[in-house]
């Protein structure tokens, strides 16, 4: 693919538009409160009709409540604990990872030590503590997520300026007697953020299906808040009778994740002006 | 005239080891001197130095560096840094490597100069005409990768010398370009030197490069200086016998097609293997036991000649 504007990438980023949309209209939008539980509607299949309560599009789950409205309102805290915990552990990673490459010696020994430290800690257990000592909450779920994962940005920002610092642009900026700040935010960030990129959106799907893992230990999103995760892993024990528990929030999940990897390639190739003269 | 750079008994160590050992020389500004030496005989930790950017494992043991009469040796990191292209800049070999690749090269210019957004473009638009880049409207926007190596080496130019600096230290700055461009930036280089005013630092192992430009040339052998003087001076009346061997190695369109090529017998001894006396005794035609025991020193031997070696009469 290249940075090129093409229909392709407009599909994408319609679809991520349209994703965000309903995430963000949710309380409004759902045909029925997610919450509600009806009970003699239990496990019912998709395109099911209730002269007393309405359509239920895509079904009902194991205590009667409408699948369609759980998925909807599910997509808000999926696409959050995404995008935020990404964001947090892609930002203290590549911090972490630009000053230990760059300052190189005993800051790059501590921190890549602590990278290794962390990465031998069983993410499940780090978050079981975490949660344990702290409480459930969003915010928490969040902290967790980022506390386990940025060591991944660390390594792989540390390891590209290592690389890149070496290189005679980077010696030229100096010797023209630019400042680290400025050299680390204008020369080395835009080179090496290509491959940092790449990792952020293969984490992106990665930390949705932690956040159902987290759900399934009962340390996320606390029932009966519905999460694309615990959307599905409460549809496990179901699979064989009621299949539509897990397919639909999986379905969202697959395009969502598709959509985001597809958008950070394309990124990528725009951010490197090489490539979009090919 | 007081000379835009003056360097004295400067001594760079690695591990103990002085590998720069008491190297000294001036440049007046608008004078182009070459530094000359093969690989590993400290030219380039010398011109590193000047800029007081030396790799973490070299250590300056000695010497001073005055820019324009004022010594950068002991400056503090915050204050060289103002210094830093804006009064002494650098070139480099490869010209495509030492621009960014992801920003315009405009960008990078006006980067180097430290002027605001307004009146910056047009600045760096004059600049980049005036070290000869064509359509210099359109070059301004575009990136690295889209440039020639010779028109990158110009850009270099341009940004080195935005500022105004008093200095500018060129590393082998043709080495990576084929030879007709070679010839149009080193033209290029002359030319403002002379315009502006500035002094400039060669370093190059191409003798050639070094008689087409240089005003004086110092010959570096192992650390030290082994002869400097006005570059006409020393191409025709070499005082050191490394310099002489040195020129008759260069291959000559007149020698008998297949012959064998002159050599100078033996390599340049390891740092680790610095005697008390003259480091080219190992090679020297000439070389007694005066030249093992004691260093020669750096003396005049014609005007503004000067050669360190014992032994300067049998080279008259």
């Amino acid at each position: 693919m290249t940075g090129r504007f093409t229909p392709g990438i407009a599909a994408i980023l319609g679809l991520l538009a349209i994703y965000v949309f309903v995430a963000v209209l949710a309380p409004w939008i759902v045909p029925h409160n997610p919450l509600r539980q009806i009970l003699l509607l239990r496990l019912r299949p998709p395109l099911t009709y209730s002269p007393s309560a309405g359509w239920f599009l895509l079904g009902t789950d194991d205590v009667g409540r409408d699948l369609l409205s759980r998925v909807v309102d599910g997509a808000r805290a999926s696409l959050m604990v995404g995008a935020l915990s990404v964001s947090v552990s892609l930002l203290s990673g590549t911090v972490f990872g630009l000053l230990a490459g760059w300052f190189r010696g005993w800051i790059a020994i501590v921190v890549m030590r602590i990278v290794d430290i962390v990465l031998s800690i069983p993410a499940i257990l780090l978050a079981v503590l975490t949660v344990a000592v702290l409480g459930p909450s969003f915010a928490n779920l969040i902290l967790v997520l980022g506390l386990t994962r940025w060591p991944r940005y660390t390594r792989v920002a540390y390891a590209q300026t290592l690389q890149v610092a070496t290189l005679p642009y980077i010696r030229a900026a100096e010797m023209a007697g630019a400042h680290a700040p400025r050299i680390l935010l204008r020369h080395i960030l835009p080179n090496i953020a290509g491959p940092l990129m790449v990792v952020a959106t293969t984490e992106f799907g990665l930390m949705i299906l932690f956040e159902a893992g987290l759900s399934f230990l009962g340390l996320g999103i606390q029932p009966p808040y519905p999460s694309w995760g615990s959307i599905m892993s409460e549809g496990q024990n179901y699979v064989a009778s009621a299949w539509w528990m897990t397919v639909f929030p999986g379905i969202c999940l697959f395009g969502v994740v598709l959509c985001v990897n597809l958008l950070g390639d394309w990124l990528r190739d725009r951010l490197d002006p090489r490539a979009q003269s090919r | 005239m007081s000379a835009a750079l003056e360097v004295s008994d400067l001594r760079l160590a690695i591990g103990g080891v002085n590998v720069v050992d008491g190297i000294a020389f001036s440049v007046a500004p608008g004078e182009v001197m070459a530094l000359v030496g093969e690989s590993g005989c400290g030219k380039s930790l010398t011109a590193q130095a000047l800029l007081r950017l030396l790799p973490r494992q070299v250590r300056q043991t000695g010497g001073r560096i005055l820019l324009e009469g004022e010594d950068i040796t002991a400056l503090a990191e915050r204050r060289l840094r103002q210094i830093r292209g804006r009064r002494i800049s650098m070139i480099f070999q490869e010209p495509q490597a030492a621009l960014d690749p992801l920003s315009p090269v405009g960008a990078q210019v006006r980067e180097a100069s430290g002027l605001a957004s307004a009146a910056a473009r047009e600045a760096v638009r004059r600049m980049l005409a005036e070290v000869g880049i064509a359509d210099p409207d359109r070059r301004i926007d575009q990136y690295p990768f889209e440039l020639s190596g010779g028109m990158c080496q110009r850009v270099m130019i341009a940004s080195a010398l935005i500022s105004r600096p008093a200095v500018l230290v060129a590393d082998e700055p043709t080495t990576a370009l084929d030879v007709t461009i070679q010839a149009q930036i080193l033209d290029l280089l002359r030319r403002l030197a002379a315009e502006r005013g500035t002094a400039i630092v060669l370093i190059t192992h191409d003798m050639g490069v070094v008689a087409d430009i240089a005003e004086r040339v110092a010959v570096m052998y192992a650390g030290r200086i082994a002869e400097i003087g006005p570059t006409a001076a020393v191409f025709s009346r070499p005082r050191h016998p490394y310099t002489a061997l040195l020129l008759a190695a260069i291959p000559r369109l007149a020698d008998e097609p297949k012959s064998r090529l002159a050599v100078i017998e033996g390599s340049v001894p390891q740092p680790s293997e610095y005697g008390a006396g003259c480091r080219f005794v190992g090679r020297c035609p000439f070389a007694d036991a005066r030249c093992n025991a004691e260093p020669p020193p750096l003396l005049e031997t014609d005007e503004g000649h000067f050669s360190a070696c014992w032994h300067t009469e049998r080279l008259a």
